[in-house]
């Protein structure tokens, strides 16, 4: 479970989360929509602990993430981010990206973490380019290499921050694909994206930010075809 | 054809010195090396504040003729008695002087390392020295190499301005010899001849390693 209690954040003079409460449950997929600066994206690098924040807290089952005595490293093992880049790298083969952090992080043995890699690798469709360098591959499937990476560490929940954002439109597809995948898998998912008919599809819950507020948030039949806040009816009505 | 003086001694005499010449480079560039990669990885740390104080100390290092900090380093370890054979202050010298342009290279590929790839890194688990040994340090000589070979190369050549604490080395044992046998064109083009065999191997090494590394 992810508690998400009173959170504020400020860049500077600019505050872009105004004290969010949320809380996540293991196995709910979750997306966040909203206009650009809502400060969507900035939640979830401070779930992972990549940011800090200002105050209030954010319990991942349990263990709060700012906390001084907290191992980050253990605790981002459990908590997979992808991001809008791919963030392939570069010098390593396709197989050995996604080796990298379990050998390491987690101390797998070679031949253990070449197994998990492949089988990642072959699940996210990717079996056949493991020799491969990242930047002979279309940015669909270096994302999808991303995702792969990232469960590699096998961890209990995902968080994605617009992984189609910098995509080419036909390569958006089997990008959702693979997260539809994750989510029938039962995975725990906080999605923060833009397209809205996936989001219609696969959540169990929607939350609408806008100005660093999380304005509303209900089931996607409820959010979508009857939205309350008037912020999110002038948001939809922008993007469909 | 060639009339000439010169024996088989006197190519063993300029041999020596264009040993003592890869000696001095070796230790310089070595220990030169491991203090920028120091210096390098400090000053992206700390930022440009905190590096303020290492950063003009540096400068000092590039700004200054190398033959000035020589002869200043070589008095002040007379006055201050250390003790210190020419070859020590000599390497001390230049070791410093390729730390600092080594910094500034160490630097710039630190830092031509995209932030999110690092972050990217840091968001599986990997601890801070993970990221640079698996991620950061590979990705950042392969932008450095070109201008560490062009460093180490420069500074092989600079190294012939030890000669003026009295170390023989190529260049001041073909002096030797072109005083001596009054033959100054032929034993300029020979040791000419040896600083470039010396070079080439480094040149076509870092050719090799660039033409190797590029996999995208």
């Amino acid at each position: 479970m992810i508690e998400i209690q009173n959170v504020r954040k400020s860049f500077g003079s600019l505050e872009v989360l105004k004290g969010i409460d949320l809380t996540v449950n293991k196995g709910e997929v979750l997306t966040i929509i909203g206009g650009s600066g809502s400060g969507k994206s900035t939640l979830l690098t401070c779930i992972n602990g990549l940011e800090p924040i200002d105050a209030g807290r954010i319990l991942v089952d349990g263990t709060e993430v700012h906390a001084k005595s907290t191992n980050l490293n253990k605790l981002r093992s459990k908590l997979g981010i992808v991001f809008q880049q791919f963030n392939a790298f570069p010098h390593l083969t396709v197989l050995e990206n996604v080796m990298l952090a379990p050998r390491k992080v987690l101390g797998l043995t070679k031949e253990k973490a070449e197994e998990n890699a492949i089988k990642q690798l072959t699940h996210v469709g990717l079996g056949e380019k493991l020799g491969v360098y990242p930047t002979r591959m279309s940015g669909g499937q270096q994302q999808r290499m991303a995702i792969a990476r990232a469960l590699a560490m096998s961890p209990e929940y995902m968080l994605f921050d617009e992984v189609t954002s910098a995509l080419d439109p036909q390569l958006v597809g089997e990008v959702l694909d693979t997260l539809r995948m994750l989510a029938s898998e039962g995975m725990t998912m906080i999605c923060v994206t833009h397209e809205m008919k996936f989001a219609r599809e696969v959540s169990d819950r929607v939350a609408f930010f806008h100005k660093g507020v999380m304005a509303e948030i209900a089931a996607p039949e409820a959010l979508f075809g009857a939205p309350k806040d008037p912020e999110l009816q002038k948001f939809l009505a922008a993007t469909h | 054809m060639f009339n000439t003086a010169l024996t088989l001694a006197d190519l063993g005499f300029l041999l020596q010195g264009a040993l003592m010449t890869l000696a001095v480079t070796a230790v310089s560039v070595t220990a030169g090396t491991v203090l920028g990669i120091i210096f390098g990885v400090v000053r992206n740390q700390v930022g440009p504040y905190w590096g303020a104080p290492l950063t003009f100390v540096l400068d000092v290092f590039r700004s200054v003729p190398l033959l000035i900090q020589l002869v200043l380093a070589n008095a002040f370890q007379a006055i201050a008695k250390l003790g210190w054979a020419p070859f020590t202050t000599s390497c001390v010298v230049l070791s410093l002087y390729t730390a600092a342009y080594c910094t500034e290279i160490v630097r710039g590929g630190i830092a031509s390392v995209p932030p999110t790839t690092r972050r990217a890194a840091r968001s599986l688990g990997m601890t801070w020295w993970q990221d640079m040994r698996y991620i950061v340090a590979p990705l950042a000589t392969r932008v450095s190499l070109p201008s560490w070979i062009g460093l180490t190369l420069g500074v092989m050549k600079d190294s012939a301005l030890v000669l003026w604490l009295g170390l023989i080395e190529l260049l001041r044992a073909s002096q030797v010899l072109v005083t001596r046998l009054q033959e100054p064109l032929l034993i300029l083009l020979i040791c000419g001849a040896i600083y470039f065999l010396i070079s080439f191997p480094i040149a076509r090494l870092g050719g090799y390693l660039e033409k190797r590394w590029s996999n995208d």
